[in-house]
């Protein structure tokens, strides 16, 4: 037990390492700019007066070091500072966004994690049949797809009937049916594009086990076939499969920019694309930093549960 | 040497053999673009939106373009600039990657946890930000890409070389005197060339999909080149009334990737030794 907890223990505090050092590349990165950051949003017309103005504002007069402190301090209070274009409070601004984002997230991920891993166990039933090959083409081939062409071709083929609205224009004034019913298309992009891979790795694992001795001892016992890949290979393979989903769940993060493009859907990625076309440094570098986060968890998250499910894990070499 | 190639060749599974048709065609359809499109990519030749007819055979665009004669500059476009970002990347990469593994030492450390760190943003988000920084122009967005995309050329150019580099013909070579140049030219490249080969497959695909997801954003190619990422976007207000065309570049991005992915599964799994 208590090895157990050094090693998530351990873990953790490597993501925390990591989380502040990815926070100093994103605050170096804007560091970079080529020339002056106050010259070039301003644009050439400006005086050296109002310049030097939003210079001061911006703290760029003060040293790097102190001027990290403050932002990343600001991070955590949950100060974003002000929007560059708007001259809006950025947390402001990204509150709703970024609860819209969560909430196509979380639909897209709860239709795709059990679909994902049934498909993944159906494949694995039945290896080498038709249903078996179809799932290998399909994952193939989605791997290989923009997400855009994904979401177009859904778009082509159910919105020219009218059962959904290509544009997700979401209200807080919506009741949640009808939000799901809003969303449905984005969900539904973002559903296809991570199923693949899920589906593929589950598969993967239950049919790494099915050449274990105990497998071939479940077989020689007689036990039916779909006994054996639930109770006998499922529990085993359930480590990888853990870790898969997680690891797609932070692939959602980026997903969802593209996806949100596409069907003008008001969250945290339309946001970031935006202010990237309008070089808003500071809503660039809040929205950067929370899709960061939010994928190093995931990617911590998915470590511990494979450490918490696989025993042998928890005894690192 | 070329008929052991062919002979190689007549072994590929037929969905490799799709994949290097698909290669095929596009390369030729790049090289001989002027003379395969109807129209330049750029010459506004009727009003917006015509829908496919005998002279324009997919439509004009937006803009009053002909959809076909850019799609097949597209082709030279698009593909392209991954080609070169993906070279790009590979020389950077691999550079690094190998040199610190002979290095070892202090400059492997360094560079690995920065590596691991970079890694550790979301590849399109870095671009996003990067591109902020720098500014949404062609050049901006091919280094860029580059940089962010040679992070995981590194890792496995570091992995696949750090195993070669402890095996004894490179200690023999050592004490024969060898320079690090010949060494990583005689020795290490040929033995690290399968995996290299098949990682710049998949880097490929990566990058031109990026490149397409960029430029579909609106923050990659620029007009007025035709490109097949933005030219979805542009046209894009026409797939919710049922119009396909649109939807061509789009397919255009896919089937190449497709392509390209058999291939490199066909040669990992020769590589791999496998027999079936």
């Amino acid at each position: 037990m208590n090895s157990l907890w050094l090693v998530i223990v351990k873990r953790l505090g490597l993501g925390i390492v990591t989380l502040i050092a990815v926070s100093i590349i994103i605050f170096v990165a804007i560091e970079m700019l080529p020339g002056d950051i106050a010259q070039i949003i301003l644009g050439q017309s400006a005086t050296p007066e109002t310049v030097a103005v939003f210079r001061q504002e911006l703290g760029l007069d003060r040293p790097a070091l102190t001027r990290y402190l403050d932002w990343a301090g600001g991070m955590l209070r949950g100060d974003f500072g002000t929007a560059l274009a708007s001259k809006r409070d950025v947390s402001e601004l990204i509150q709703s966004r970024i609860f819209n984002t969560l909430f196509l997230a979380a639909y897209a991920a709860l239709i795709s994690i059990p679909l994902a891993i049934s498909l993944g166990l159906l494949a694995a039933l039945y290896r080498g049949s038709v249903l078996d090959r179809a799932v290998n083409i399909i994952s193939l081939s989605s791997v290989s797809m923009p997400e855009f062409l994904l979401a177009y071709i859904l778009v082509f083929l159910l919105a020219q009937t009218g059962f959904f609205p290509t544009m997700s224009d979401l209200t807080p004034t919506m009741s949640f049916q009808e939000k799901l019913y809003v969303t449905f298309l984005p969900a539904l992009t973002l559903t296809l594009v991570i199923t693949a891979h899920m589906m593929r790795m589950t598969r993967a694992a239950i049919v790494n086990l099915l050449a274990s001795a105990y497998i071939e001892m479940a077989e020689l016992k007689g036990l039916s076939r779909t006994r054996i890949i639930l109770m006998h290979a499922f529990p085993n393979a359930l480590a990888p499969i853990i870790n898969v989903v997680a690891i797609n769940l932070a692939y959602l993060i980026t997903g969802v920019v593209v996806v949100e493009v596409v069907f003008v859907y008001p969250g945290l990625g339309q946001l970031l694309v935006d202010s990237v076309s309008k070089r808003d440094v500071v809503v660039v570098q809040v929205a950067s930093l929370i899709f960061a986060v939010a994928y190093i968890l995931f990617n911590l998250l998915a470590d511990i549960f494979s450490t918490l499910s696989n025993p042998r894990l928890r005894h690192p070499k | 040497m070329a008929r052991n190639f062919l002979k190689i060749l007549k072994t590929a599974p037929p969905s490799s053999v799709f994949g290097m048709v698909v290669i095929a065609i596009y390369i030729l359809v790049a090289f001989f673009a002027p003379l395969l499109a109807p129209y330049s990519q750029t010459e506004i030749v009727d009003a917006e939106f015509m829908p496919p007819s005998a002279e324009y055979w997919l439509g004009t665009d937006n803009l009053g373009r002909d959809m076909l004669s850019r799609i097949v500059y597209g082709a030279r476009n698009t593909v392209g600039i991954a080609f070169f970002t993906t070279i790009l990347a590979f020389l950077v990469g691999t550079t690094l990657g190998i040199f610190t593994s002979i290095k070892g030492g202090w400059t492997d450390q360094i560079l690995g946890r920065l590596v691991d760190t970079l890694m550790a943003i979301p590849s399109l988000i870095f671009k996003l930000l990067l591109l902020t920084v720098f500014g949404t122009t062609i050049i901006n967005m091919v280094l860029i890409i580059a940089l962010v995309d040679s992070t995981r050329v590194f890792r496995l150019a570091r992995a696949v070389s750090m195993d070669i580099v402890v095996m004894e013909f490179i200690e023999a070579a050592r004490l024969r005197g060898d320079g690090i140049w010949r060494l990583v030219t005689r020795e290490i490249l040929p033995n690290a060339a399968a995996p290299l080969a098949a990682e710049f497959g998949l880097r490929f695909c990566f990058v031109f999909l990026a490149i397409s997801a960029l430029s579909f954003l609106g923050l990659g190619i620029q007009p007025p080149l035709a490109d097949w990422g933005s030219m979805v976007r542009d046209n894009a207000s026409l797939i919710a009334f049922g119009e396909f065309t649109p939807l061509i570049p789009a397919i255009a991005i896919a089937l190449l990737t497709i392509g390209v992915n058999f291939v490199v599964d066909w040669m990992l799994h020769r590589s791999s030794g496998l027999k079936d």
